[in-house]
Formats: C-alpha cells, structure tokens, sequence
C-alpha cells in the first residue's frame, strides 16, 4: 500500500536519507528502529509531503504522492502523528478534533458516531473536552494527537515517537490504542526508540543507521534472536 | 580570478572615460540627466550597504538625504560669501546626527520592525519639515544659489556646467571607491555574514551591534553627501525629497539593478531613470504604474536584480 | 489657552469614532500578518480603492448600504486574486521580499488610483444627517453609525473565528500551518481566504470614512501607517490588542489635535510606536509573554 523506493533527501547541503527503501501492506504495523538522528522522522515526513524527495519514490496505493501537499495525503487516507504531537494549543480538544472531523463527505450523523466512539476510548478526552488543548498533560496531549488522526479516518497512522517522555503506565495505554487500531484495519509505521514496545506491536521492524536501512526482519525473528538489535541499538 | 579582476576595472576605466567626455559631447538635458543618474547613484549606494550587504530594509534614506540637502542650503544661506566645503560639511553633520538616532534603533530592533521605525522617522521629518516654515521653508523648501568652488589657495571660480559634472563625478568615483573597499574588507564581509545568517554570526562572536551601527552611519554620511550635492546641483531644496517615497525609490534602484553589487545599484538608479523618461512619453506622470509593475515582477522572479541576471547570463 | 470640558468630550468621542474604523483596518492586517507572516504594505491603499468604489457605486445607485457591500466584495475578490498570484509564490521566501513586493504593488495601486479618478477628492455622502443630542451637546449621527457598523463588523469578525468551521480552520492554521495542513486543511486556499477578508474590510473602512475624510489617494499611506503602528503596539498577530491599540493611538491624536494641528497631531502616534518598541517590543496590550 505504501512504498517508499530508493528515496533521498537533503535539507540545505546535508544528505539524510541515502536510498531509503521501505513498505507497508495494508493493516500492517511496522516498526522503524534507529539511533537518534538516522533519518527515522524524516521518512515520516517524506512521506506526508512535508519533505521533498531529490530522488526515488513514494507510492501511495499505486500512485506517486513525492511532492504532493499535504492535506492531499490527509484526503487519501495518509495521518501523521508527529513527535512532539503538535496540539492547536489554542484550540479547546473538541476544536482539535474538530480539525479533522470537519472534512468533506462526512456526514453529521458520521462524526456524532465518531466522536461518541473516540470519547469513549479516550474518557479523558471527553472529560476536558471544552479545554484548551495547551493545558493538557503530556500523555493527554499524545492522546488527544492520535485521536485527531483518527479523525481522519485514515489507512495509514504516521506514528512518531508516541511515548516519548510518558509514563510507564501511559506506555501502556499507547500500546492498546495501537492493538485496537490495528484490529480495525489501519496500518501504522511507527517510528520508536521503545525497542519492546515496537516488538510486541508490529509485524515486520526495519532498522536505520545514518540515512539507510540496516536491517529488516519480521519482528517476531527479532523478539527471539537480540543480537541484531544489539548491534545496530547498543541495547 | 584574475581576468576577472582586471576586466572589472577596464570596464570601470572604460565607463569613466565615457562619463568625462559626457558633458563635453552631450545635449543640456542628457548632461543634466547623467550628472542626476550619479547622484542617484550615490544614494543608491549607500543604501546598498545596508539593505544588499547587512540585510536591513531601510525606508529612512529619505531623511538622510534630505538632511543633507537642507543642511547644505543652510549653510549656503546662513555663512556669508557661500562655501563648498562648508556646505558639504554641514549636510555630512545632519546627516551624522540622523544617522546616530537610527543606528541607535537599529541594534534593538530587527527586520520588519526597523523597516516600519525607519518608514515612520522618515514621516517624523517629513511631518517637521512640512509644518515648520519658517526654518525650512515648509512646502516650498529653500532655494540659494550655487557656492563656487573652490580650492583653497589654488583656484576659486563658479561652476560651469561641465566642472560640475566632472565635481559630482569625482565625489561619486572617490565613494565608490572607498565603499567598494570597505565591502571588500573583511569588515564588508562580516555584514554579507550578519544579512545571511544574523544568529550565526553573533554566535561566532562578531558583534553584530557594532558592525550595524558602522553599517548604518557609513549608510548615512554617503546617503547626506549625495544629498548636498543634489542641493548644490539644483540650487534649491523642497520637503518632497525627505517623503519617505524617495527611499522607496532608491530600494527600487537597489533591487531592480542588484542587491550588494555597490555596481548593481547604480545600474538600478540608471534604469529607473531610463524607464521614467522614455514611459512618461507615453504614460505621463502615470509612467509610475508601468515601472511599478516591473518592480514587483523582478522582485518576485528576478531578485537578483538586472546585475545578478546579467552575470548568470554571462557565466554561462 | 483653555480647553474647554465639551472639546475634551467631543474628542473622546471623535477618538473612538476613529479608532474603531482603523480597528477595522488593523484587525485585517494582523490577522494577515498573523497567518502568513505577510506585512502587507498595501494595505491602506486596499482602504483607498474601497472608498473609491464606494464612491462610484454611490454616485451610481445614490444608496450608501449597497456601496458598502459591493466595496467590500469587490476589493476582497482583488484582494484574493492579488494574493494568489503574486503573494503566493513569496511564501518561504525572506520576509524582506514581502514587504518590497507589497510596496511596488502598493505603488501601481496608488497610481492607478489617479489614473482611474482623477487626482480631486471624491466625496460619499453620508446615509444619515443630522446631530445627535446630548444635553446641551451635539454630535453627528453618521460618526456614531460609523462606529457601530465597525463594531459590528469587527464583532462578526470575532464570532466566525470563535465558532464557524472555517474559522477554527483559520486559527488552526494560524498556530501551526504545517500540522494544520498535515489535518487536509487547504491551508493556501485559507491564505488567500485571509487575505481577501481583510481587504474586505479594509474596503469597509474606506467607504465608511468618505463622508468623514473624502476619498482621495493619499489616504492609502496614511492608513498603512497608523494601522502598522497599531499592529505593532497592539502585538502583531492579536486581534483584542489591536482594537485596544486602535482606539488608544486615535484618541492619543484627538486629544494631540487640541494641541498642535492636525498633521503634527500624527507625530504622537509615531512617538507612541517607538516608545513600544523600544520598552515593550511584543507589544504594549499584550501580556508579558511567559
């Protein structure tokens, strides 16, 4: 479904992804593993249009997205949920949702469903639904992220680092949001530094090292076999 | 490098040569009119310095060449028998004086911000200059007569119009000059650094206020000279020099021919002056909406201004 | 030199009057500013040719209401089609370009302007005459009607953004463009959607002042500049600090004006802008920003 080919980027001189060659089917979850600053948010954000490939490709169910705008790819069926969650600060958690709600071809009746359904994963969400999304706590923010996207109803989640800085309690809870979505159907590329996490969670993980992909194995392979973790992640 | 060098200032020698003999074969008005595309160009200059190399956006150049003007003419009118120098001196103070203020403002203030401060000074003296007539005039600005020059202990005679154009000539050729020398320097270059990337620079360790403020008073002084020339060129001074439209002009000239080529702008004031004659034949006084709509086209697809083109074009 | 009790009250009054036309000028200027990071230099001369097509449409119909709409929309459709075609290919460029871009625009519009109209002063005759009585006071009516409408405007301004669809979309894209569109907003259609509500309203502003100040070109750079200075003293970008910036800075020159004349009154206004950037750069009804 989604197939990134030999793809390249550069951000002023700097050369960050050198060739990177991923895949995602459809209601996969697949995990992106690496050191900090190998490229992981980078492809993330090639993908949704924010940065341009030089070279290579990006397909989305069988068609070139390089270089699409973004809110095209969030017409698609392409959500990002970025890693430091981006929240409208300003805009109260119903508006913030709103934000994906409001879309054309969504029917009034739709979104009171969606919204019933979303308030109902995320009972704190519905608690602070008239607040404004600045005051929440770090964990209510990544929730409150992940639920937008869901506003979108989308095929693939984009998922960058969702338990940066959380709780173990809330790394919990981030790991059954992405069981139940990935029991409806939709895909995930998650990107983490929470190797276990990511394990448990996917199907199929890729490895990064500086631009490229290292390694690439069913995640169940790399439960039982460490070693390659320890080689590329010091783990 | 090296051709490069020496062929730069074979067309400088080869321009020069074509300005000195101008006078002696050219009509009155054309005369007028090179005399008038230097002095432009000086002006033009100066700004260059702070918008092309340093990356400020200055709408205040109005003031210091209008104060440099009206600096003049007080001088030509206060001291008695008119003076040259003196005039030139008094237009350098004012314009010393001005240019402390902004220089003052411009190391607190960045971008649009000094932009908009530079645009409303340049209002201020407008606004005093308009309403106080009985120093300068008010709306219909002070006319004198023209000071002879005069080099003491040498020589001492009026100007005839070739010895004035040759006298703007040789201020002109000296500023650029020395400006170009100053750009050059390793002085020059630490602006070009401070316009691409200001945060770097001050985490280097140059202190950019410092270099602002030299940027902005150098600016300023040139800015004024130009001003006094004009007022000795033209024997009379008027408010309208000081609306801030003048400055808007003379960034006009430094985009359109070039910005930080000290050369470009030049060129730019020439273009303009060009595009303004020949358009206000067919256009009038409306000849300002044409040449408006080039401006904006070039800023938007041709920034790098006539200069920039020319030298894409012949690179390759 | 007196100044009586009644010509203190009756320039509070003329200050707010004018405060909140130039309120309706700055709202739209910051809320440019705001969205794209565009000064638009422009702006004032939007003003200008809103009170000239007012002016026609008036001489046209003789109805003032329907020269306001059509002023409104008209130049607000300019406004759209100025934006997407030379504005939009600025965006991601230096700031710096913006401002030299909507200066040359600004020009052509000014001298259009002349072209078009003529250089005399048109006048727009006011919908309602007459003074309004208080105590032994009076006050024109079409200056309070003025003040209202503004409010009005401005007003339905505030609701659109608070609760329309479009507006959370605005505000939205206002505080993270990329992450709004990463959400399908259409973020440069909203751009240009901006835009053209400002030059709207701007438009607005210009019809409403005809029967106050005339309609003549000079009155372009005028409204840049005081709205600039609002919008700076007000807080760039803040739409309540620029109402309060704006009837601050005009009643500043009304009472100036008991002073000095009308055009040294203006020096007040630039004294003010300087004073806020210097002490109090994000702006003087801004909270300290954490």
């Amino acid at each position: 479904m989604l197939a990134l080919n030999n793809v390249h980027t550069y951000y002023g001189k700097s050369h960050i992804l050198h060739g990177v060659s991923i895949e995602v089917q459809p209601g996969e979850v697949v995990g992106l593993l690496g050191r900090n600053g190998v490229g992981k948010s980078t492809t993330l954000k090639t993908v949704m249009g924010l940065v341009r490939p030089s070279e290579g490709s990006v397909t989305f169910e069988g068609r070139q997205i390089g270089g699409m705008a973004p809110h095209h790819l969030a017409h698609l069926g392409i959500a990002w949920v970025p890693e430091d969650r981006r929240i409208f600060r300003l805009l109260t958690v119903m508006e913030n949702l709103r934000t994906g709600l409001e879309r054309p071809g969504v029917t009034e009746a739709r979104r009171k469903e969606m919204l019933d359904k979303v308030y109902a994963s995320f009972p704190v969400l519905a608690e602070r639904r008239e607040q404004a999304g600045g005051t929440l706590s770090g964990g209510e923010q990544q929730m409150l992220a992940i639920a937008r996207a869901m506003m979108l109803e989308p095929k693939i989640i984009l998922l960058d680092e969702p338990t940066e800085g959380l709780m173990p309690r809330m790394v919990g809870q981030i790991s059954e949001i992405i069981n139940v979505l990935h029991g409806e159907g939709v895909a995930i590329l998650l990107v983490e530094q929470n190797v276990p996490l990511t394990l448990e969670a996917s199907n199929r993980v890729y490895i990064m090292e500086k631009g490229l992909v290292r390694h690439h194995a069913p995640a169940a392979d790399l439960r039982a076999n460490h070693a390659v973790i320890h080689q590329y992640l010091g783990i | 490098m090296r051709r490069s060098v020496t062929s730069y200032w074979i067309g400088f020698a080869v321009i020069l040569g074509l300005l000195i003999i101008a006078p002696l074969v050219l009509p009155e008005f054309w005369r007028r009119f090179v005399t008038e595309i230097l002095i432009w160009g000086l002006l033009a200059m100066s700004s260059d310095i702070l918008v092309g190399y340093t990356g400020m956006v200055s709408f205040g150049h109005s003031v210091f060449f209008g104060l440099g003007m009206y600096c003049a003419a007080a001088a030509l009118l206060t001291i008695k028998p008119p003076n040259l120098w003196l005039a030139i001196l008094y237009g350098l103070a004012g314009a010393f004086v001005v240019a402390s203020f902004v220089a003052y403002f411009a190391t607190r203030l960045r971008d649009i911000y000094f932009s908009i401060t530079t645009l409303v000074f340049s209002q201020i003296f407008y606004v005093i200059i308009f309403t106080w007539t009985e120093v300068t005039g008010g709306e219909n600005g002070l006319a004198f007569s023209q000071p002879p020059l005069s080099i003491p202990g040498l020589w001492s005679g009026r100007f005839t119009p070739e010895t004035l154009h040759w006298f703007v000539l040789a201020v002109v050729t000296a500023s650029f000059l020395i400006l170009r020398r100053v750009t050059q320097s390793p002085f020059g270059m630490v602006l070009q650094a401070i316009r691409e990337n200001e945060p770097r620079a001050r985490a280097i360790g140059y202190s950019v206020e410092r270099y602002k403020i030299v940027a902005v008073m150098l600016s300023g002084l040139f800015a004024g000279l130009a001003g006094v020339l004009y007022a000795v060129q033209n024997k009379f001074t008027a408010p309208d020099f000081v609306f801030f439209l003048v400055s808007g002009e003379v960034v006009i000239f430094n985009v359109m021919g070039g910005m930080g080529t000290l050369v470009g702008p030049v060129v730019g004031a020439a273009f303009f002056l060009l595009l303004r004659e020949g358009l206000s034949r067919y256009f009038t006084e409306y000849y300002l909406i044409p040449v408006g709509i080039i401006f904006t086209a070039m800023v938007i697809f041709m920034p790098q201004g006539i200069l920039g083109f020319a030298r894409r074009r012949l690179n390759q | 030199m007196a100044i009586g009790l009644e010509q203190i009250l009756i320039q509070t009054v003329n200050g707010i009057v004018n405060g909140m036309i130039l309120a309706l000028v700055a709202s739209g200027l910051t809320l440019i500013f705001g969205i794209m990071d565009v000064v638009n230099f422009a702006h004032g001369d939007l003003v200008m040719l809103g009170g000239f097509v007012g002016a026609v449409t008036i001489a046209a119909t003789g109805n003032f209401w329907l020269a306001l709409l059509v002023a409104a929309v008209v130049i607000a459709v300019f406004g759209a089609v100025l934006q997407a075609t030379t504005l939009r290919p600025l965006i991601g460029r230096d700031p710096l370009t913006t401002i030299l871009a909507t200066f040359g625009i600004s020009l052509v519009l000014q001298k259009y302007a002349i072209w078009q109209w003529g250089p005399s002063a048109r006048r727009i005759q006011e919908p309602i005459t007459g003074n309004f009585s208080f105590f032994y006071l009076q006050y024109p009516w079409y200056r309070i009607l003025t003040a209202v409408l503004a409010t009005a405007i401005i007003g339905a301004l505030y609701l659109f953004l608070r609760y329309g669809k479009y507006g959370i979309w605005i505000r939205a894209t206002t505080q993270d463009r990329v992450m709004a569109q990463a959400m399908g907003i259409p973020v440069p259609l909203v751009h240009t959607a901006v835009f053209a509500i400002g030059a709207g309203m701007a438009a607005a502003s210009g019809v409403l002042f005809g029967p106050l100040g005339g309609v003549t070109q000079n009155i372009g750079l005028d409204f840049t500049l005081r709205a600039f200075i609002v919008v700076v003293v007000g807080g760039m970008g803040n739409l309540g600090g620029s109402i309060l910036a704006s009837i601050f800075i005009s009643l500043l020159e009304a009472y100036a004006a008991l002073i000095v004349s009308p055009a040294q009154a203006v020096i007040v206004s630039f004294v003010a802008l300087i004073l806020t950037l210097l002490f109090r750069p994000t702006g003087l009804f801004v909270p300290t920003p954490k």
